[in-house]
């Protein structure tokens, strides 16, 4: 029998997880990677990280199971009926099974003077984070103004306004929405957040609109990714927002399989390392002979930017009807604490600056069982009254 | 060392792998024939004795152990009192005919890491001599079996602690894992409190708030199972925070780049995710844990972290933190295993491990196959290859893939084998089951025979402790009429089997073979004498034999402090990576059950739970569970608790704390019957170690109706 042949489009995060995975299940295994940035796959996770200099380019390397990395490579066209792909250098190769992680762009919003006369390409100054090679021009260029604006108050604008403040940079932080992390906090919440912001040196702007590229230091553009699906559009594959997959992950034609940013499950594109690497894990299984099935990722969010730790699990942004809310808000040490319960039920909850308890509370919201007995204990770390005595043995 | 008063017997205790120095003192007989007494000089325990040592010779008494063999009558089918010689007729007939009907290597051994150096040597020897079969294991396999091979891929040898423990007080930061030793070797404590006292930090890992952990500077509470990411979310930090001995690994050390992928893969956040520990909590350890002047520091693992079936990634991902940051080859600093039992270290280095000869050799290099067949005067190509591991012997007794017969020596796996109720099936179904113990154990229950051998007290012997210090066992007194020695019973198997040269029944000409056969191996004793160690209050290995006219080898305290055991001398860093446990949390089992130990206790019960004092002190399991868990069952303290896994279920009174995850159980598994923890354990078995996963399975927990 001969060795089955896989080829992944991308080499990022997903790419590498699903090449480590798949040598954990087997070895006789032909899998390679096709990647367009000239880096053997990294952790994109971790990109703010290098805005500061904690971690040196060359230190994020993952582990891609020692599949071949064609780095450098970009894929240009599918042929699933064919099953094989074409590179942009003309050269065709065969598969047998084609796994798509192609990943996601950055969403460029319609500010004014954006791009570069006449070009697709961003002006100078300008600025998304998205790949290694995109921090070396931000911190250049905030280096070098002293300032920098950051557009987007999500998860990503957040931590790089924060590293960018740690670099001595005036950092600026453009928001549209009218509080920060609308998706994950309430305003409550995000009061507390935009506070910490604040006292790392972010001049923190909500509820605004940009209007133009400023002209007294660089412009980086967080305002989300879309999945990055022409390829798969263009082989007749079914997308919507990303690659539709099922529960198997496979996508509309057979042999082929989509993961990560830039695949749409359910409806639902998740855009984050966790789920991309659940799915990875999930398909490597399958592909290896296991059936294992994909059932969704829950809505989570983590955040350490600096002194900033957030989580959020859940409905914690908008808890619905029916719902209680127990809240515990101390902003002047920066914590903030929120459950949400229905019939009893932790449905979400948002953690800021005080993070003991996630694990339980992670496993709280997951587990969807009734909370007894009195559910602030979740919130203050003490055990129930009744049974403090037995917390530590004699 | 000093010479004891005259009547005593300065000796070791019997339980655990500290081998605490005791002295034994003869009385009138009552309510024991020897009293224990301290022994300060000796300098592991320095006179400290807990309670399990204190008590050991309530089993001395008559009443209160075996004194005649049994065999099992043709026409009633129950164990009736036999004679020396018809109980060891019917135990080699047994043996013998099983090997006539289906092949030698239908004839098990099950050996135990509490016996003595001598015995694993001699039941390795019996086993690959006299009954010409592969099939032999023990029970150390769910002991230490995942540190030693992780131990051995790094540094190319497997010994417990390459370092004394006189040294951990000048180590500045100790990480323990998955270890309760406040509760399973109360006397290593006092390390930790001079640790203490000298400003040095102690961090524990432990998914309870256990006795150990509460004495802890820092605590971090995992959830079971995730050891291994929670391991590489450190080294993730170590590389974040620039502490990288850089100098170190380059000098030292091969394979760091793809260890730091793989941290790189377990970002802290993730890990947060994965084990429930909050990344601030993991930055604080690395803090405590570089913040070391000298680059001193140490993490010890003992079964929490091991018993997995990615125990060996585990303790390598361990290892890869010492090694990033230096930690290891030079003084006060390195990785160490917290063995279990009396003789857990020694009893891996002599044979009767499935894979090994003596002097920790290796059962298919030729090499070593030659040197152990010329001292035991065989031909090398009529040495057995490697058998099965421990759970694989067991879970195929009685089957015709298996042994259909079974020598089983100190060890008693109904208690404490993972799947227990699949594994007494098992024995149920051999043709012949022989088991030497010094009580009628649950597993000796099943016997076709059963041999009742002396106890610690009245034999002489050697043992090897955490620590690799060989160290000798004393007779105290002589065994009472119609107990003999282990050894001796192996001498009379052997020669009913037709090889009545070569299994010698005195310890000190064992030990003498022993020397011969670990002679070059990395397990060297053939410089240890027993007037040595009676000197030298022990002597570590390696301790080879010096050439006439050269001065002794002072034996090996420290190990690693000039270059690692690899060919090329430097340490391996592990490419490891996190992965889930054989069987997580599902909606039908929706809960984590781990098991344990407990202070009053040791190992399956079958001594201690014949003690009074100790019987007195922990009567019987339990089940431990969070408040929250407990309200949410609707369950109270002391409420009938029955605990449910794929395998089996289980019943025992609950205990609330607050000292446990609410997402987790935990069960001691000490006891036999309705409460058997390991009727519900997993026999998943890690890949290389063959390790069960007795710590992480998945349960739901019902009040008992």
């Amino acid at each position: 029998m001969t060795t089955a042949r896989i080829a992944v489009v991308g080499a990022g995060m997903a790419a590498a997880r699903l090449a480590q995975q798949l040598r954990l299940h087997t070895e006789a295994l032909d899998i390679t990677l096709y990647g367009q940035e000239p880096h053997a796959p990294y952790n994109r996770a971790l990109l703010a990280g290098v805005l500061t200099g904690r971690y040196a380019p060359d230190t994020l390397t993952l582990p891609a199971g020692g599949a071949t990395v064609r780095t450098g490579t970009e894929v240009v066209a599918l042929d699933p009926a064919a099953r094989t792909l074409r590179t942009a250098t003309g050269e065709t190769a065969a598969y047998d099974t084609l796994v798509l992680a192609t990943g996601a762009a950055p969403v460029l919003p319609p500010v004014p003077g954006l791009f570069a006369p006449g070009g697709r390409e961003l002006r100078p100054g300008a600025h998304v984070l998205r790949t290694l090679a995109d921090c070396a021009g931000i911190v250049r260029d905030a280096q070098a103004a002293g300032r920098a604006t950051v557009i987007g108050g999500g998860v990503l604008g957040i931590a790089a306004a924060q590293a960018l403040a740690t670099l001595g940079c005036a950092v600026r932080l453009v928001h549209r929405e009218p509080h920060l992390l609308e998706r994950h906090l309430d305003a409550q919440a995000a009061t507390i957040v935009r506070r910490t912001l604040e006292a790392a040196g972010v001049d923190v702007r909500t509820g605004a609109d940009t209007t133009g590229v400023p002209d007294d230091g660089p412009l980086l553009l967080a305002c989300g990714v879309r999945p990055r699906t022409r390829l798969a559009r263009a082989a007749g594959l079914a997308v919507r927002t990303g690659i539709v997959v099922d529960d198997t992950l496979a996508a509309s034609a057979p042999g082929v399989y989509a993961i990560g940013d830039c695949a749409e499950h359910r409806g639902t594109v998740h855009g984050r390392a966790e789920p991309a690497w659940e799915q990875a894990d999930i398909l490597a299984a399958r592909l290896s002979g296991a059936r294992p099935r994909y059932h969704g990722s829950p809505d989570r969010l983590r955040l350490t930017a600096g002194a900033l730790e957030i989580a959020a699990f859940g409905a914690s942004a908008s808890p619905g009807p029916d719902t209680d809310t127990l809240r515990l808000s101390d902003a002047t040490r920066g914590i903030h604490k929120s459950l949400i319960l229905r019939d009893a039920r932790l449905v979400g909850a948002a953690l800021i600056g005080d993070l003991a308890a996630v694990g339980e509370i992670a496993e709280a919201v997951g587990h969807g069982q009734p909370l007894l007995p009195d559910p602030v204990h979740l919130l203050t770390g003490h055990p129930p009254p009744a049974f403090s005595a037995e917390g530590a043995p004699a | 060392m000093t010479t004891p008063p005259s009547g005593a017997t300065d000796t070791h205790c019997p339980y655990c792998s500290l081998q605490c120095g005791m002295r034994l003192r003869p009385t009138s007989g009552e309510p024991a024939p020897v009293e224990v007494e301290e022994r300060p000089d000796f300098p592991v325990n320095r006179g400290a004795l807990c309670g399990k040592g204190r008590s050991a010779p309530a089993i001395l008494a008559a009443h209160a152990r075996l004194t005649a063999p049994l065999v099992r009558d043709a026409h009633t089918g129950q164990l009736r009192e036999a004679s020396w010689p018809e109980a060891l007729d019917r135990a080699a007939d047994g043996l013998a005919a099983a090997a006539r009907r289906y092949g030698s290597d239908a004839v098990g051994v099950f050996g135990g890491g509490g016996l003595t150096n001598e015995k694993a040597y001699l039941l390795g020897k019996f086993a690959r001599v006299a009954l010409r079969t592969a099939a032999i294991d023990y029970n150390g396999r769910f002991c230490m079996s995942s540190a030693a091979a992780a131990q051995r891929a790094a540094f190319g040898l497997d010994r417990g602690l390459p370092f004394p423990l006189e040294d951990i007080p000048r180590a500045g930061c100790v990480v323990l894992v998955g270890s309760n030793l406040a509760d399973t070797m109360p006397p290593a404590v006092r390390y930790l409190r001079e640790l203490q006292e000298a400003g040095g930090k102690l961090i524990v890992v432990d998914p309870r708030r256990t006795r150990t952990a509460a004495l802890a500077d820092l605590h971090l509470q995992p959830a079971p199972g995730t050891d291994l990411a929670l391991a590489l979310g450190l080294l993730h930090l170590v590389v974040a925070e620039g502490l990288v001995d850089e100098e170190f690994v380059a000098a030292r050390t091969t394979g760091y780049e793809a260890a730091r992928a793989a941290a790189m893969a377990h970002w802290p956040e993730r890990v947060e995710h994965l084990t429930g520990v909050p990344v601030a909590l993991m930055r604080r350890a690395v803090g405590l844990f570089c913040g070391t002047p000298d680059r001193t520091g140490m993490v010890l693992t003992a079964r929490g972290g091991e018993q997995h079936s990615k125990g060996v990634d585990t303790v390598g991902a361990w290892i890869n933190l010492c090694l990033a940051t230096g930690r290891a080859g030079r003084p006060a600093a390195g990785y160490g295993c917290l063995t279990g039992q009396g003789n857990g270290q020694g009893g891996r280095e002599h044979g009767q491990k499935a894979d090994q000869l003596p002097g920790y050799r290796s059962i298919t290099d030729p090499a070593a196959r030659a040197h152990v067949a010329a001292v035991w005067g065989v031909d090398p190509d009529e040495l057995p290859g490697p058998g099965r591991s421990a759970y694989e012997l067991l879970d195929t007794l009685g089957t015709p893939d298996g042994a259909s017969a079974l020598l089983l020596m100190g060890s008693n796996p109904v208690v404490s084998a993972p799947h227990a109720q699949h594994v007494t099936e098992r024995l149920r179904a051999l043709d012949c089951l022989v088991v030497c113990d010094v009580v009628l154990s649950e597993t000796a229950e099943l016997a076709d025979v059963v041999l009742p051998s002396a106890q610690w007290a009245e034999e002489d012997g050697t043992m090897t402790n955490l620590e690799g210090r060989v160290i000798l066992r004393r007779a105290a007194l002589a065994p009472p009429p119609g107990v003999r020695t282990d050894l001796e019973i192996l001498h009379g198997l052997a020669e009913r089997l037709g090889v009545p040269e070569g299994f010698p029944a005195e310890p000190q000409e064992v030990f003498e073979e022993l020397r011969a056969a670990s002679a070059g191996g990395q397990a060297d004793y053939s410089g240890i004498t027993y007037e040595r160690i009676a000197a030298e209050d022990g002597v570590f290995w390696p301790c080879p034999a010096s050439g006439p006219g050269e001065p002794e080898h002072p034996g090996t305290r420290r190990l690693f402090l000039d270059r690692f055991a690899t060919p090329d001398g430097r340490a391996r860093f592990a490419d490891v990576s996190h992965r889930p446990a054989a069987e997580e949390p599902d909606a039908d089992y929706p809960l984590r059950l781990t098991t344990g130990r407990v202070l009053a206790q040791y190992q399956s019960g079958a001594q201690t739970r014949r003690t009074p004092a100790l019987a007195e002190a922990a009567p019987g399991p339990f089940v431990e569970l969070h408040p929250r868990l407990a309200a949410r069952l609707g369950v109270t303290d002391g409420d009938g608790l029955t605990v449910v896994s794929r395998r089996g279920r289980v019943t025992a009174p609950a205990r609330l704390t607050a000292a446990i995850r609410a997402d987790t159980v935990f069960m001691p598994f000490h006891w036999p019957g309705e409460g058997r923890a390991n009727t519900l354990t997993n026999p998943a078995l890690d890949p290389v170690s063959r390790m069960p996963e007795f710590k992480v399975c998945a349960v739901r927990v019902e009040k008992a109706s």
